[in-house]
């Protein structure tokens, strides 16, 4: 039947990617570790403006940026006076298809049709399988969506069947896999026998499509409240969200703006165990893909990936699974918007952050996201409850990630934890603590973790010492 | 049972044995196949829970075992879930304060 040759596969990768990004990455490599990222950013013949314009065609950007004001006299409860920030929504989910992912597939579906692809093709079980799928609807290109789905009882997360209903409502077809990270082998063996493109998230045009994000938050406070947002929050997974919106703000002069990382805390639940799959309440948005893509940003679908969330990164916090789902409450009745929970993630840091920040400050949100069957805090509750997971009210820091989900008392309790850069910065060193560096390594490295030399050479005897010790 | 050509199908295939398997897997994803379900429109007549081919969305041909005729989206908006209730409770009365205050 349809068996995988894993072994074949892996040794067919350099040119199945190659034929199905259209891109060399060869040509963006320096001698030793690094490689040229802007140029690699630079070369897709794309400016900022042809991106706006592609995406405005599809139905796609110039989204409303919301103030929050019931959130924001609820976060001011808890401030001390003068403090509690104004926090504003960047509502994207009034995208096509329902969340910010429509501008990264706007733009990877365009160079698609551009090239003469017949079809696209991506690996997600998220909002970016419905926004590929709808694209591609829109463009008359076939569109194959594989998703991480359903466990060896056959039992799937509520949300990824949602995400699969909305790819096949936008003609897609849907291949469904059993949990495990052999969904890249499927992934390359489709894109080899159907020669169709590879919207990864993680190319240059997966993550140029939300530098427009930025832009607009940037361009419309200017316009409205006359000035650039203090902070902009961003919620992370594989980290071409925060990327892309970090570089837009830059592009639109906002470089004084404070990027923020926050990612729902699964710290104990394996990514690829069969066992804990469905014990977690979020597909997205959590510290099981905001870590790991943060340390190792090149483990994605492309050799290279323009998602480098090191480099623009402020500070990362992490929250756990009841505060978002509480948060994700009471923007329903208290806005009267009804969003998808893993989207709210940073909406529930930054109701906590905001109540640190003096009144007159702005704290953007910069996404939200359709919500629907299964993509609902109800239904993903109630799942929860059926895998044995228990709910309740009390400390919300003490949640155990696959055993319980706790509710803060009041939102007052609402809690966060920091995420220390420099850890996430040494576990990205531990590479290369064997290799002898050079100019060109360093001068890469100090732009991708945003540290000087010192700091690098001080960061790597660390990690070494670290290892003897073990 | 006897499904007829063209009816929409969901099938399933078998794409590694547990032996076939990544090898650096957590115990519980290494001792299951790796498995695929696929939905599309029967080729040719086909038993249930036997060799089928199907036409799928793209028009790709795929083989694999009949599971399902004409399947459906059983994902819902779950059961009721109380503590939602005690949530919105909280977050009403600590903005708007308590109704019989």
């Amino acid at each position: 039947m349809n068996n995988l040759n894993l072994d074949k596969l892996l040794k067919d990768k350099p040119r199945i990617i190659k034929n199905s990004v259209g891109l060399d990455y060869n040509k963006y490599e320096l001698s030793g570790i690094g490689f040229d990222y802007e140029k690699m950013m630079n070369d897709s013949g794309l400016t900022l403006d042809d991106v706006r314009i592609i995406q405005n065609n599809s139905m796609v950007g110039n989204t409303p940026l919301i103030e929050l004001k019931n959130i924001t006299n609820y976060a001011r409860k808890f401030s001390e006076k003068g403090y509690g920030a104004r926090i504003f929504l960047k509502d994207e989910a009034s995208n096509l298809s329902g969340s910010f992912k429509a501008r990264r597939a706007a733009i990877s579906v365009h160079i698609a049709k551009q090239r003469g692809y017949k079809g696209v093709i991506a690996a997600t079980s998220g909002n970016y399988g419905a926004a590929v799928a709808a694209l591609a609807a829109k463009q008359g290109l076939k569109c194959i969506i594989v998703q991480e789905c359903f466990d060896s009882s056959n039992v799937a997360q509520p949300e990824i069947l949602e995400k699969a209903r909305a790819c096949e409502a936008y003609g897609a077809e849907v291949i469904q896999l059993s949990v495990g990270p052999e969904l890249f082998y499927t992934f390359l063996d489709l894109l080899d026998k159907t020669g169709y493109f590879n919207a990864s998230l993680y190319s240059p045009y997966g993550v140029m499509g939300i530098e427009t994000l930025g832009l607009e938050i940037a361009h419309t406070l200017k316009e409205t409240e006359g000035k650039f947002p203090d902070t902009v929050i961003c919620t992370n997974a594989g980290g071409g969200n925060l990327t892309g919106t970090a570089r837009g703000l830059k592009k639109a002069g906002a470089d004084k703006t404070k990027v923020i990382g926050a990612s729902v805390n699964l710290e104990g639940l394996h990514m690829a165990s069969d066992n804990d799959f469905n014990k977690k309440s979020f597909t997205t948005g959590h510290t099981g893909f905001g870590i790991p893509f943060a340390v190792n940003p090149d483990r994605s679908d492309v050799p290279r990936s323009a998602a480098r969330p090191l480099r623009y990164i402020d500070e990362y916090y992490t929250i756990n699974q009841g505060s978002v789902f509480f948060i994700t409450e009471a923007l329903s009745v208290l806005e009267g918007l009804e969003r998808g929970p893993a989207g709210n993630t940073s909406l529930a840091v930054a109701f906590k952050l905001a109540q640190t920040m003096k009144e007159d400050e702005i704290i953007v949100v910069q996404e939200s996201e359709y919500t629907g069957a299964g993509k609902h805090h109800q239904p993903q509750l109630s799942f929860a409850k059926n895998n044995n997971i228990t709910l309740k009210f009390g400390d919300v820091l003490s949640e155990k990630p696959g055993k319980d989900i706790i509710f803060p008392k009041s939102g007052k309790n609402i809690d966060i934890n920091m995420i220390p850069l420099n850890k996430i910065k040494k576990s990205y060193l531990k590479k290369y603590i064997d290799v002898e560096l050079s100019d060109t390594d360093y001068d890469f490295l100090e732009k991708e973790l945003r540290l000087n030399k010192n700091k690098i050479m001080q960061l790597l005897e660390e990690v070494k010492h670290e290892r003897k010790k073990r | 049972m006897l499904v007829e050509k063209g009816k929409y199908v969901r099938i399933r295939n078998h794409l590694l044995k547990p032996e076939e398997r990544d090898k650096k897997l957590p115990d519980s994803t290494q001792k299951v196949p790796f498995k695929s379900w696929t939905k599309g429109y029967l080729n040719s007549e086909a038993e249930m829970y036997e060799e089928a081919t199907i036409l799928t969305a793209t028009n790709r041909k795929v083989t694999g075992i009949l599971k399902e005729v004409e399947p459906k989206y059983k994902h819902s908006f779950g059961d009721f879930v109380p503590e939602i209730h005690s949530i919105r409770k909280i977050i009403l009365s600590e903005v708007w304060g308590d109704e019989d205050e």
